[in-house]
């Protein structure tokens, strides 16, 4: 009983304590404390953990969707994904997707939401106008987008002639899909971190800017090194890791612009795991990819919890 | 070191007067407190000398030179904020240290990777060492140069709030208001200590505060200020005894001056509920108001009569406050002697010295004395 306190929280380590001296009161509070936690527990076991123990589980199997009998195959699964050329492609797609989509959405991120917070008016225009895009539905942006990257009468391509530069055909080309792809993401994850650092530009007090610049800080580079960059280091944590989760599943645009192609050179992981799972119907294969998505993502949130730890102190 | 003037200053919010036209001089090595209510103006002056704030019209001169036009970070001012606004992510060392760096190293030299390998950079950082380390010696925070603020008292902070104005010798100091986070016994506390480091550094000092306490005890001038208009300025006794506004003598001491009712007749004699005061003055006949301070009021003897309604001992003084009789007013006397303090709901006389009375016209301005009344007034009770 008193091992089961001390690992299930704080909150019940002192009601353990105290039944030591106070036995029969203790217990009664030990009781209460574990029917207090029991709701969040079990909603936490029915929709987090059980799940995720299922699909390792089911990594290990050579279940197919709607077959009758499975049976257990050790680690073949992962046998067979580590010899696989398409998941090594879908894996090296997957993180050149989050090497570019990652610094590109962060910055552009920032920079908007610095010149929206030193604009003076049509601030909240601007804020809506960039939040669009996270507020619209993916998919059928990406119909839109498909519009716009179209090689003949795309408004991209159409823009490129009339500077005279050579057009391309975006999302039908291997050596510019990817790219493509990755533009989008970008113009679609920019106003949400913008959002976010713009929550986190407001909270900076007014008067550290002020001791700045009566320090010596003249320049707006000097003021924004020695202020505002370190003042957001959370925020930019926060929204580098969300926006590295996020990238990392990648999927929506993948799947209605180019399913992968041309020649997988567009094939990312969550894509891989779809066509396996829900088109080849090789379940326990699938949960293998999904396995080493988490893995990674599970890496990304250790780092932003190890990040945190080490954060500064802001009182 | 610097002598900073201003002239016509004014200063408007959204239509709103803040400053309504300030000329003031502060003197090379001065400590001038500005003091007034919340809302007075004195905070923006504050700013806009050091830059902060621009000012609608009127100048701003540091030792002669116009400054109006010279950014915040080139007047070579240092302000020590209320909030102290230290830089939270970095430690007391680099705090104290960032004036230094943002004078001495160049762009280059700042930058985070590449500057720190440059060879002049390091003579310079081994310099800036040596400052800020002296610093903290004169401040005694040595032993906290490498905790970041989060980890200090607010004492503590308001130390390195100091020390990081202090490192770059400044023509200047400005104060906001620095003391008032702190807790009671420390202000008093840290007063001694401003006042000292004053007296050490012999700069000017610019000091705005509500409490008037830490301006009379700090400073070697007081300039007040009310609804956004300079009412006087001078040293904290004079500004004390000879109050040329009631708005003054009011905000100044504390407990609060005693206003009583008074009246000016045809032969300039002055009549104070009822009795006449031995003194007299040029004024024309009429209502004036009448100011004693707490510890000029004489209880026990007097031609005034009053009932004890509340009695304050603090230990070392005790203040008594009088209800008095058939005028519906109250006052309060200071007493030195806590042994022998009236009972509470006791009738006890009461007179002032005839020289411890300020008059004030009923627009609040000061009325001056005939010189040669200043006779003790309470004699013709004991006759």
């Amino acid at each position: 009983m008193s091992d089961g306190s001390m690992t299930i929280g704080a909150a019940i380590a002192p009601a353990g304590a105290t039944r030591r001296t106070l036995p029969a009161h203790g217990s009664r509070r030990t009781y209460s404390a574990y029917a207090l936690v029991t709701p969040a527990a079990a909603l936490m076991l029915i929709m987090l953990l059980g799940p995720l123990a299922g699909v390792i589980a089911l990594s290990f199997t050579d279940y197919q969707l709607g077959a009758p009998h499975f049976s257990w195959i050790g680690l073949a699964n992962y046998r067979d994904l580590f010899a696989d050329k398409v998941f090594w492609t879908a894996l090296r797609n997957t993180l050149a997707y989050v090497v570019i989509v990652v610094p590109g959405a962060v910055i552009a991120g920032l920079a908007i939401a610095l010149l929206i917070q030193s604009g003076t008016s049509l601030r909240s225009l601007y804020r809506t106008i960039y939040f669009l895009p996270v507020m619209a539905t993916l998919i059928a942006m990406a119909v839109v987008w498909e519009f716009m990257l179209h090689p003949q009468f795309g408004l991209v391509n159409g823009m490129l002639r009339s500077a005279g530069l050579p057009a391309f055909a975006w999302l039908q080309d291997r050596s510019t899909a990817l790219y493509a792809l990755c533009a989008i993401g970008i113009w679609q994850a920019v106003g949400f971190n913008m959002v976010l650092f713009l929550a986190g530009l407001v909270s900076i007090p007014k008067q550290l800017y002020e001791a700045a610049e009566i320090d010596g800080a003249s320049s707006g580079w000097a003021r924004f090194r020695l202020v505002t960059w370190p003042m957001l280091g959370p925020v930019t944590t926060f929204v580098v890791v969300i926006s590295g989760i996020r990238s990392f599943q990648v999927f929506d645009t993948v799947h209605v612009l180019t399913k992968g192609g041309p020649s997988k050179s567009t094939e990312v992981l969550i894509h891989t795991m779809y066509t396996e799972g829900f088109e080849f119907f090789r379940s326990g294969y699938a949960a293998a990819i999904t396995v080493v998505f988490l893995v990674f993502v599970l890496l990304l949130t250790l780092i932003k919890s190890r990040l945190a730890d080490r954060g500064v102190h802001y009182t | 070191m610097a002598q900073i003037e201003l002239s016509a200053i004014r200063k408007s919010f959204d239509g709103t007067d803040v400053l309504k036209g300030i000329d003031f001089r502060i003197e090379n090595g001065e400590f001038i407190s500005l003091v007034g209510p919340s809302g007075c103006g004195k905070s923006t002056l504050l700013r806009i000398i050091a830059g902060l704030e621009p000012q609608n019209s009127g100048q701003v001169h540091i030792d002669g030179r116009p400054v109006d036009a010279i950014r915040p970070s080139a007047r070579n001012l240092a302000m020590v904020f209320q909030s102290y606004a230290l830089y939270p992510h970095l430690s007391t060392f680099d705090n104290i240290a960032v004036p230094l760096r943002m004078r001495r190293l160049s762009a280059i030299e700042r930058l985070p990777l590449l500057g720190t390998l440059l060879p002049s950079r390091r003579a310079k950082e081994r310099h800036i060492r040596a400052d800020v380390e002296g610093i903290a010696e004169q401040l005694d925070i040595a032993p906290l140069l490498r905790r970041k603020p989060g980890q200090l008292s607010g004492g503590q902070r308001q130390r390195v709030a100091v020390g990081r104005a202090m490192v770059r010798e400044p023509l200047a100091f400005l104060f906001d208001e620095p003391l008032s986070n702190l807790d009671a016994k420390l202000r008093v506390h840290m007063r001694a200590e401003l006042a000292e480091l004053h007296r050490r550094l012999k700069a000017t000092f610019i000091y705005v505060t509500h409490d008037q306490a830490e301006a009379m005890t700090m400073s070697s001038r007081i300039a007040v200020m009310m609804g956004g208009e300079l009412i006087q300025a001078g040293t904290p006794a004079e500004i004390y005894d000879h109050p040329n506004d009631i708005r003054v003598a009011e905000f100044i001491g504390s407990p609060k001056i005693n206003v009583l009712p008074g009246r000016i007749r045809k032969d300039g004699g002055v009549d104070v509920l009822g009795t006449a005061l031995r003194l007299s003055c040029n004024a024309a006949a009429g209502e004036c108001r009448v100011g004693v301070r707490p510890e000029r009021i004489d209880v026990g003897a007097g031609p005034f009569s009053g009932t004890v309604v509340h009695l304050e001992n603090l230990g070392a003084e005790a203040f008594v406050h009088l209800a008095i009789d058939g005028a519906g007013l109250r006052l309060i006397a200071r007493l030195a002697d806590v042994r022998h303090l009236p009972a509470m709901a006791s009738s006890v006389a009461f007179g002032f010295a005839a020289d411890a009375v300020r008059i004030f016209d009923p627009a609040g301005k000061r009325i001056e004395l005939r010189a040669e009344q200043a006779e003790r007034m309470r004699e013709p009770a004991h006759v």
